[in-house]
């Protein structure tokens, strides 16, 4: 594995360790891991930091919705223009085009169902190309993005074994 | 009222150094523990969910005593495939509750009353107890930092004698992470061979290796008909509570160790079975991962224990490092203790794994990046005290 790789395979399990500590590990100077970071960066290999939040624990319930939408493609463009328009709407958190039963499927995110429920109607729907929506309400996250949303038990090795 | 009743063999073994310090860092809250010698991984979920299938289906018999025969087989096709050494699954390999079982049974096998059996040292806990708890004399072989704890032919003539036997061998090593060489090894079987040895190779930590491909002692020139090979599953899938292990040797071997294990063990529990067969299966993939990310800890130790001022060899396999602690001027347990009441980290102590052990701790790695940076963190404010 190349120094690049083993440099992001670290950052993509823990965004927050130091350039010291990455240096150490995959043996490189410490300037070395944040030049080939910055480059990374530049290259937009590594696109963004982000941070993992389980808001519900916090109280701030938020509303998702995933909506199969069903496209007329366009000649010269297919999918890709309205994608683009769609992918525009900040309310849209993920945006894929799929096989199968309908075109694009959408995560909308917003304060409350009314508001989910808007956004659909009143911007989706409407647009031209937009031949049908099947509104699915996200009812419990168990999992996103690779990491489980609830808290299973602790579990403890035992602290010192042979 | 029992102590007069207890076994002199047994009286005779001192209580685990590991235990004792066991006691102590459970009354210490917010410990960062590098004490461990398991992964800190979870078994991965295809193996865990193999298990579930298996019971779903109603496997919960006993075995053949000799184990599933669908994981003999692919025990013998892997050691076939990874280090061309051929076993005959049908009377060559013997499944166990984990190597700890399969060590017992060795030495229970080849060891009559005052048999001489030589371990190197420092050396895994178990071997010395064991062989003295099968009536035989368990002799220190001592290896050392300068040879980066490797066993040399020349330490290992020094301490044969007319009732030496049998030779245990484990490397990767617990607790040093020491690995041997084909060469090293060669100059070995040489002595082993002079001296009409029979080798116990324990090769539980194979599969992690850093630097180069482990080579099993069996693989060498006519060493397969003077050697049992250890191995199991603990280490290498992360799956040390499922207590699956395996020798493998010549037919007559495996029958004795077989005919002590049918009485004291039946067989190993046939879902942790089920999932050994699945982790043979298709835990390839895991397997190298866990050992890439073990690797990037392993070389973020050793430079941070060195930055910090504690001479370390570099480890070439398992997932210890073994530090001297001699420039602090403490022995080892003295620095082991005062680190975890000081500082909350806990480390075993050399001297837990022999006396050649003094002078040096045992951390384990199989802790993440984050825990073991700031373990080193505390080690430094310790030491600069």
């Amino acid at each position: 594995m190349d120094r690049r790789e083993e440099i992001l395979r670290l950052l993509e399990g823990d965004a927050r360790l130091s350039a010291g500590e990455i240096a150490r590990a995959v043996g490189l100077s410490e300037a070395e891991v944040e030049e080939t970071i910055a480059e990374l960066e530049r290259s937009g290999v590594i696109r963004k930091y982000k941070t993992v939040i389980n808001w519900e624990k916090l109280g701030k319930e938020k509303v998702a919705a995933l909506i199969d939408v069903k496209i007329t493609p366009e000649r010269e463009h297919g999918y890709d223009a309205i994608a683009e328009r769609i992918m525009r709407f900040p309310e849209v958190k993920t945006l894929y085009l799929v096989s199968g039963m309908y075109d694009l499927s959408v995560l909308v995110e917003g304060s409350s169902m009314k508001e989910v429920a808007a956004f659909v109607a009143e911007k989706l729907a409407p647009l031209p190309q937009v031949t049908s929506t099947t509104t699915h309400f996200i009812l419990k996250k168990y999992k996103e993005d690779g990491d489980m949303l609830y808290d299973g038990e602790e579990l403890r090795r035992l602290a010192v074994s042979p | 009222m029992m102590r007069h009743k207890l076994a002199k063999r047994v009286q005779e073994v001192p209580p685990s150094g590991i235990r004792k310090f066991f006691d102590l860092v459970a009354d210490v809250e917010g410990v960062i523990s590098l004490g461990v010698g398991e992964p800190d991984f979870i078994t991965p979920w295809h193996i865990r969910e193999a298990c579930i299938y298996s019971l779903e289906r109603g496997y919960t018999m006993y075995t053949s005593n000799y184990g599933l025969a669908e994981l003999r087989e692919a025990i013998a096709l892997a050691t076939k495939r990874r280090y061309g050494i051929d076993y005959s699954y049908e009377d060559e390999v013997l499944i166990t509750v984990g190597v700890s079982e399969a060590f017992d049974l060795a030495i229970r096998a080849l060891v009559n009353p005052g048999d001489e059996v030589l371990i190197p040292e420092p050396t895994y806990v178990a071997y010395k107890p064991c062989t003295i708890f099968a009536g035989g004399r368990a002799v220190s072989v001592p290896t050392s930092v300068e040879e980066e704890f490797r066993l040399t032919p020349e330490q290992l003539e020094a301490r044969i004698t007319p009732r030496s036997k049998v030779l245990v061998l484990n490397y990767p090593n617990n607790p040093t992470g020491a690995t041997m060489r084909r060469r090293d090894l060669e100059a070995i079987a040489d002595v082993v061979v002079e001296h009409d040895l029979v080798v116990i190779s324990d090769e539980i930590y194979d599969r992690l290796t850093y630097e180069e491909k482990h080579v099993p002692f069996a693989s060498l020139n006519g060493m397969r008909e003077r050697c049992i090979c250890l191995n199991g599953f603990s280490k290498s899938y992360a799956m040390t509570g499922w207590r699956i292990g395996y020798a493998l040797g010549d037919a007559e071997v495996i029958e004795a160790m077989m005919k002590i294990h049918q009485y004291a063990m039946l067989c190993a529990p046939i879902m942790s079975q089920k999932a050994a067969l699945e982790a043979l299966r298709s835990g390839n993939n895991a397997v190298e991962e866990m050992r890439r990310e073990y690797n990037r800890r392993r070389r973020f130790v050793v430079k941070r224990l060195r930055e910090i001022g504690l001479e370390c060899f570099e480890p070439r396999g398992a997932f210890y490092v073994f530090p001297s602690i001699a420039s602090t001027g403490m022995g080892s347990e003295e620095f082991a203790e005062r680190l975890l009441k000081e500082q909350r980290v806990a480390v075993v102590p050399g001297t837990a794994f022999g006396e050649g052990g003094e002078g040096h701790v045992r951390m384990a790695y199989a802790a993440s990046l984050r825990d073991l940076s700031e373990a080193m963190s505390r080690l430094e404010k310790f030491l600069s005290r």
